[in-house]
């Protein structure tokens, strides 16, 4: 009972009604959050743009602990508590972790958004007018199947389930009657809001619909992947704000929503899929048949030591990251390797191919996180010119991204991808554990190419050999 | 309730154009962080779910919404901590080394 009054008080000491105070913070933390992407635009101004998200969210939760329906708060100091112990850890994870701890992420956000949603349905049945039951209904379906989505991508990232897809006949019918089935009971239930026995299937059925999406999906398509369900926690988001008519949640969900789509399509692009291709066509099952039977195809191999003696001679190095450099923890090698190289007066650039790693710019990140300055990471449209004036490519554990087949070769399943010209420097260098081929599991006619030295053996092994080299070389 | 659909309609369609003409302009660099700002945004959602758990209008939509409230709470604060974290890594070369 003082709660409520002492809410009532702060309202009256700015001699305005509560409801106008809440609903002029979530004016102000609307703004707050458009600025916060906007100071997302560059490196220079991007903490300010965290900053800034940071001011929005706490002023939203404080003006709406003052929402005159709470009767208690007990609950909610509780759950914040237990959530930002969670979270904490959470926000602590390794640079490596970073693409299973977002999917995870989702995972939390849409079960916030579907439970809400079944919330707001069984208090309100049967009073609920056709439009807020419809945007209910893509409420709770789209945070449904976003949460299980989220939680098997999160699995794959984190190797506990099979990365490879796994796909049978007619899998896509199956998986889009269940999405199917899921829309009729909505539509059942705009009709007859009071179907209260019926509300359970329409959240039960998007959550076997979400794991059954993601099956068929593989390791490297995990970029578009993320980025899709990003964009779908953020649109859930938005239709909780039509039902609730919250309108810091339509722009919020609206602002996400449009950004994970925004990375969706250039994650596609730069994989030249279309979204249905990546999300019903099955990518990377190994293809046994294009192993040409029976030829002997010889590589040219070199040590560290040669290695080094070669890159300490050049003028310019570029180096391709991949996703199993990140995998081999080699990024804090490679960083030495680059400051032995730059105090030779040998000048070092990294190439970054939009899908390598496991989301979109993640290699960024841990190269960043290497202390690797960031104006030395070039993006690939940037840097496709350089090639042919770079004396050393060296390739750390990035495999399709460099495949030139994909330029020349109508029949492999990267055609038409847009790739790294490695194969116009002069000399190519690739450290690679083996031979064995690459998520899209074909075979790659750079690594037979004359100048192409490949480097077999751990990326973070070899690295540190080479660092040792140019150190130890007396030159 | 029709008038409030309409306005609510324009609003969403305004702010998605906004956010389309803001996110083009991060740069790639930048899209690791930009996923986990973003995703720490749409933890907004714990203000639907903080009044769930306090208007104790039954005792399923208490539940419901104070796991709601967790789950979000954990999103803004692991989010925001671990945004921050990536960004502070980022450095430009150094002029004399």
């Amino acid at each position: 009972m003082t709660e409520h009054i002492l809410a009532q008080y702060v309202g009256f000491i700015f001699l305005i009604p509560t409801r106008y105070v809440i609903e002029s913070v979530y004016l102000i933390a609307s703004v707050l959050f458009i600025f916060s992407l906007h100071w997302m635009s560059s490196p220079a101004t991007a903490r300010r743009g965290v900053l800034a998200g940071e001011i929005g969210m706490l002023l939203a939760i404080g003006g709406t602990l003052l929402h005159k329906d709470i009767v208690d708060w007990k609950w909610i100091a509780a759950a914040l508590v237990l959530g930002t112990i969670i979270g904490i850890p959470l926000g602590k994870v390794q640079m490596t972790a970073v693409p299973q701890r977002t999917a995870l992420s989702h995972a939390f956000g849409s079960l916030c958004v579907t439970l809400v949603g079944t919330a707001e349905f069984y208090l309100n049945s049967p009073g609920i007018s056709p439009f807020t039951m419809s945007v209910l209904s893509m409420e709770v379906i789209l945070g449904s199947l976003t949460f299980t989505g989220s939680l098997m991508a999160a699995g794959k990232l984190q190797e506990i389930l099979p990365q490879r897809p796994i796909t049978y006949k007619g899998q896509n019918i199956v998986n889009l009657s269940f999405l199917a089935v899921a829309v009729g009971i909505a539509g059942y239930l705009v009709m007859h809001p009071g179907a209260k026995y019926m509300f359970p299937f329409m959240v039960f059925i998007p959550l076997i619909f979400g794991v059954l999406m993601i099956i068929p999906i593989g390791g490297a398509d995990m970029p578009t992947v993320i980025s899709l369900l990003n964009s779908y926690a953020g649109l859930s988001a938005a239709a909780m704000g039509f039902v609730l008519n919250n309108k810091l949640l339509i722009i919020a969900g609206a602002l996400d929503g449009s950004s994970g789509f925004i990375l969706s399509v250039i994650m596609s692009k730069a994989m030249n899929r279309s979204f249905s291709n990546v999300l019903f066509g099955a990518f990377g099952q190994v293809q046994a048949a294009a192993a040409g039977a029976g030829e002997q195809k010889t590589v040219r191999s070199a040590t560290p030591e040669e290695a080094a003696g070669i890159l300490a001679a050049a003028n310019k190095v570029v180096v391709v990251p991949g996703y199993g450099m990140a995998v081999a923890q080699a990024q804090h090698k490679v960083r030495e390797m680059y400051d032995a190289l730059t105090k030779k007066g040998v000048e070092v650039k990294f190439a970054i191919h939009p899908v390598a790693g496991r989301m979109p710019g993640h290699m960024n990140v841990l190269l960043a996180e290497a202390d690797i300055p960031y104006d030395r990471l070039i993006e690939m449209d940037d840097i496709n010119g350089d090639f042919p004036q770079t004396d050393v490519a060296l390739i750390i554990g990035a495999n399709d991204v460099t495949n030139p087949a994909a330029r020349t070769d109508a029949s492999s399943p990267i055609y038409g991808m847009p790739i790294l010209d490695v194969d116009k420097a002069r000399t190519v260098m690739v450290i690679k554990r083996g031979m064995s081929p690459g998520f899209a599991g074909i075979d790659n006619p750079l690594y037979y190419d004359d100048k192409t030295l490949m480097l077999f053996g751990d990326a973070k092994a070899f690295v540190g050999n080479i660092v040792r080299e140019l150190s130890g070389g007396g030159h | 309730m029709p008038s409030s659909l309409i306005e609510s309609l324009y609003i969403f369609m305004l702010a998605g154009f906004v956010g389309f003409l803001v996110i083009r302009r991060v740069s790639p660099l930048l899209h690791t962080p930009l996923m986990s700002l973003t995703n720490a945004l749409d933890a907004i959602a714990v203000v639907g779910a903080i009044v769930l758990a306090g208007e104790h209008k039954s005792t399923f939509a208490t539940v419901l919404g104070t796991i709601a409230v967790v789950a979000a709470t954990c999103n803004i604060v692991g989010g925001f901590i671990i945004t921050d974290r990536m960004l502070k890594m980022f450095k430009t070369s150094r002029p004399s080394k």
